[in-house]
């Protein structure tokens, strides 16, 4: 599904990835955890395709395809979709006006017919009943003035009614409560098949209690420094990143 | 009193300033306007001297093809000006330059009346003593007056087709290029049109149904023929001959334009339409458009432009004055889209307007839209004098400047009669090197008791050249009003711009819906074809805007 290599990345001449190697099979869920400043937002990004980032060396294999080649909205429409860390206010845009326009181009980059609006809006609904998210949410402007655990909601939303073959999530439970950790989760868990793939990223071990991982990294210095089973994530919780030992790679 | 706001990530407001602090304001203002040589309080008869830029640029409009096409995305990527073309016609051109005889010769191609001859020499002798305003934001070369051509008209429109059969057909072929068929059963429905091309009018749709009922809407060179008595009556009431020197130029050579006069108590069956086009080279715009809508009548009219592509700036100076008596409502919505100029800033129409309303009578309303897209320099204060009680003026406007676009544009909006209202809600966005401002008036007479207005301003910026500025003018006389300011300046990120990729949305798209989100309360004032036409073309402006 996604095979990250070697990969080197850069902001403003700052090295942040150094090289950094991952491999994603489809169904699988794997969580990256790690100190702040050690480079799992740049990752997200760099795979989503931001152009503020550099690649300087490696390679990512996306379905086969060289992901690194292709424009952001390409890598959406092929299935990629990452949850912000921190996600963006658009003043003046309906929020399910938005959230129908990406799902339509993405449709239309499949040759899918648009759905028309009754399809829509019955499953906006359904996944917003799912989310317990409250109807006020449709025609507000996307993100503005939401709460942080109300963005990562929507978040989440927009996850589940594009359902994306590839999800990265981006601390996605940071600023969550117990209450909005499980409902996040059960958002992805509804999505979770052979079919889809999920790249969670987190502080918190407890998110991984609710979207159980199959493997778990550690991510110091732009590198993956261990990987293990959800086990590790217990165990970087109880004593910390410092005392993780690096290992080999996977 | 300029107030430059620095770009922030997110819109921020500052709301509704105390009213003692306005009263200090509209003091500042005072002495700043007399150092501008903006006249601020002239006479109890509010004479303004506010100037509009020339530059060609009013919207295409009315496409039947296109309205049905998807109102956002289809033309993005198509990002020519479409309607640059030229129509090779044998025209009677007057030779350039500006005397007396040029003014008699245009009076007598329209076999005017004496009474006009007059007070067209009578506003040239004034233009003479004028000059062109600087208080404006906009900075163009000096304009050669006598380099230009006053009067250029198909030669096939000289003995006045009497139908639309005896109209050349090249003529109607460039009006079904740009998309408004001119033959009745092809047209569309519920729209008549007056069709301006240069100095005269080609053609006036659906004029016989409209008769019916009463309504008059010809060119205006007719009704000076055959209803001389309203256009002595009302020509020059609203914005006198000698307003400023763009007026006074007008007044001395408009060609044609549009007439309208609403009976009273007549709602006006369908939507009134003018479309100008700028063929000739060389050769100046300055149309004149009069509209009256007698005691509790109703009318909506559309106004939109274009013009050819070319290396020259064109010179376009019209006139537009609304008269509503009691209980009387004209609603004027206008899409400009004359040709802007190329990416590099070379060519383009200098948009110089006046246009003006007057609510004569009590409980009349006024309301102007704009769309502004076109033209190289724009120039324009589309203004409400709300002499009727409880008559109420309005502003919408959306203004885009690209490449190297300048525009200047607002409002005015003169409380006399009490309980008056006043709305104006500005969205201007500036792309590239596009630099734009909102200049807007509101003033409370001494006799405006209850007066309200309402004031919104907000700037989008695209990319880091551009500049927004804004400048309110706020005089209250009657300690009973209410004002009240907002403006807001913010920019389309990045981040935005990513966020919507990421979601599989392209960058054309995303800027043309952030923007139409952004503009969506002018949007909505506009009839349903403009809305959509309108939508597509602030995309097609600011396509390559970012990035
Ligand atoms: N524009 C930038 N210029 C230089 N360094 C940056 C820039 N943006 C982020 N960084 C640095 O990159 C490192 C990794 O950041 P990030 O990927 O957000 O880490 P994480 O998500 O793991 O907390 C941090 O040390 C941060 O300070
Ligand atoms: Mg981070």
């Amino acid at each position: 599904m996604l095979e990250i290599s070697n990969l080197h990345a850069q902001i403003d001449d700052t090295q942040i990835l150094k090289g950094l190697d991952l491999s994603i099979k489809p169904g699988e869920i794997h969580a990256i955890m790690g100190p702040n400043g050690s480079g799992k937002s740049t990752l997200a990004k760099v795979l989503a395709g931001d152009e503020a980032y550099e690649v300087t060396d490696g390679s990512v294999t996306y379905e086969g395809k060289d992901l690194l080649d292709m424009a952001p909205e390409e890598r959406a429409c092929e299935g990629l979709f990452l949850a912000f860390q921190y996600p963006v206010e658009i003043p003046g845009v309906n929020n399910t006006y938005f959230l129908k326009a990406a799902l339509n181009a993405i449709r239309a980059h499949h040759d899918e017919e648009e759905l028309d609006a009754y399809e829509f809006l019955a499953l906006v609904k359904e996944k917003m009943a799912l989310l317990e998210m409250d109807k006020s949410f449709k025609s507000r402007p996307v993100n503005v003035g939401f709460s942080g655990g109300e963005k990562k909601r929507n978040e989440i939303l927009q996850l589940t009614v594009l359902n994306p073959k590839m999800a990265v999530l981006d601390e996605t439970d940071s600023g969550l409560d117990v209450d909005a950790l499980r409902t996040v989760a059960k958002g992805v868990n509804s999505l979770r098949d052979e079919n889809h793939s999920f790249l969670v990223i987190t502080h918190y071990q407890r998110l991984l209690d609710y979207i159980v991982p199959d493997f778990v990294h550690i991510m110091v210095d732009g590198k993956i420094a261990r990987t293990g089973d959800k086990s590790l994530a217990l165990e970087v919780e109880d004593k910390g990143y410092t005392t993780t030992q690096p290992s080999a790679a996977p | 009193m300029e107030s430059r706001h620095t770009m922030r990530r997110e819109p921020s407001r500052t709301t509704a300033l105390p009213l003692k602090l306005l009263g200090l304001w509209a003091v500042i203002c005072h002495k700043r306007q007399s150092s501008d040589g903006l006249t601020g309080k002239r006479t109890a008869r509010v004479l303004y001297s506010w100037y509009w830029p020339f530059a060609l640029g009013n919207g295409c409009i009315l496409s039947r093809d296109t309205i049905k096409q998807d109102p956002i995305v289809d033309d993005v990527l198509d990002a020519t000006y479409k309607y640059g073309f030229v129509t090779d016609v044998d025209a009677e051109s007057a030779p350039p330059g500006l005397n007396e005889d040029i003014v008699r010769f245009i009076s007598a191609k329209k076999n005017e009346p004496e009474f006009l001859l007059e007070w067209r020499l009578k506003a040239f002798e004034k233009w003479k003593k004028m000059t062109a305003p600087q208080w404006a934001k906009v900075s163009y070369p000096e304009i050669d007056y006598q380099e230009i051509c006053y009067y250029s008209a198909p030669k096939s429109m000289e003995d006045r087709p009497q139908s639309l059969d005896e109209v050349d057909p090249k003529l109607l072929e460039t009006y079904e290029k740009l998309g408004i068929p001119l033959a009745e059963r092809a047209a569309l429905a519920g729209v008549a049109v007056d069709a301006v091309f240069d100095s005269v009018s080609v053609a006036t749709t659906f004029k016989d149904q409209l008769k019916d009922v009463g309504v008059i809407f010809c060119s205006i060179s007719e009704a000076v023929r055959e209803h001389p008595e309203l256009v002595k009556k009302y020509l020059g009431s609203v914005v006198p001959a000698t307003d400023n020197f763009f007026t006074a130029l007008n007044s001395a050579v408009f060609s044609d334009g549009s007439f309208v006069y609403i009976p009273k108590g007549v709602r006006c069956p369908m939507e009134l339409s003018t479309y100008f086009r700028i063929n000739a080279a060389n050769t100046g715009q300055f149309e004149r458009t009069l509209i009256v809508a007698d005691e509790g009548s109703y009318v909506s009219y559309l106004e939109g432009c274009t013009a050819p592509m070319r290396d020259e700036n064109q010179l376009h100076a019209a006139v537009v004055e609304l008269v509503a008596l009691g209980d009387a409502e004209i609603k004027y919505s206008t899409v400009q889209n004359w040709y802007p100029g190329d990416e590099n800033g070379v060519g383009g129409i200098y948009n110089f307007v006046t246009k003006r309303g007057a609510c004569r009578g009590d409980n009349s309303k006024i309301s102007w839209t704009q769309v502004e897209t076109g033209s190289a320099i724009t120039w324009k204060y589309p203004s409400v004098i709300l002499q009727g009680d409880n008559s109420i003026g309005e502003f919408y406007s959306v203004a885009v400047t690209a490449n190297y676009q300048q525009a200047d544009t607002g409002t005015k909006m003169v409380h006399i009669g009490k309980n008056t209202k006043s709305t104006i809600i500005s969205k201007g966005i500036a792309a590239g090197h596009g630099d734009q401002s909102y200049r807007g008036l509101v003033r409370v007479q001494k006799g405006a008791e209850g007066a309200r207005n309402y004031t919104q301003c907000d700037s989008l910026l695209l990319g880091d050249r551009c500049g927004a500025h804004t400048f309110p003018y706020i005089e209250v006389m009657n300690s009973t009003a209410q004002v009240e300011h907002e403006a807001s300046t913010s920019k389309v990120s990045e981040d935005q711009l990513f966020y919507c990729r990421q979601r599989g949305i392209s960058e054309e798209d995303a800027i043309s819906m952030i923007v139409n989100g952004f503009c969506k309360e002018v949007f909505r004032e506009l009839p349903m074809e403009f809305a959509v036409e309108a939508q597509k073309l602030l995309s097609v402006s600011l396509e390559g805007a970012v990035g």
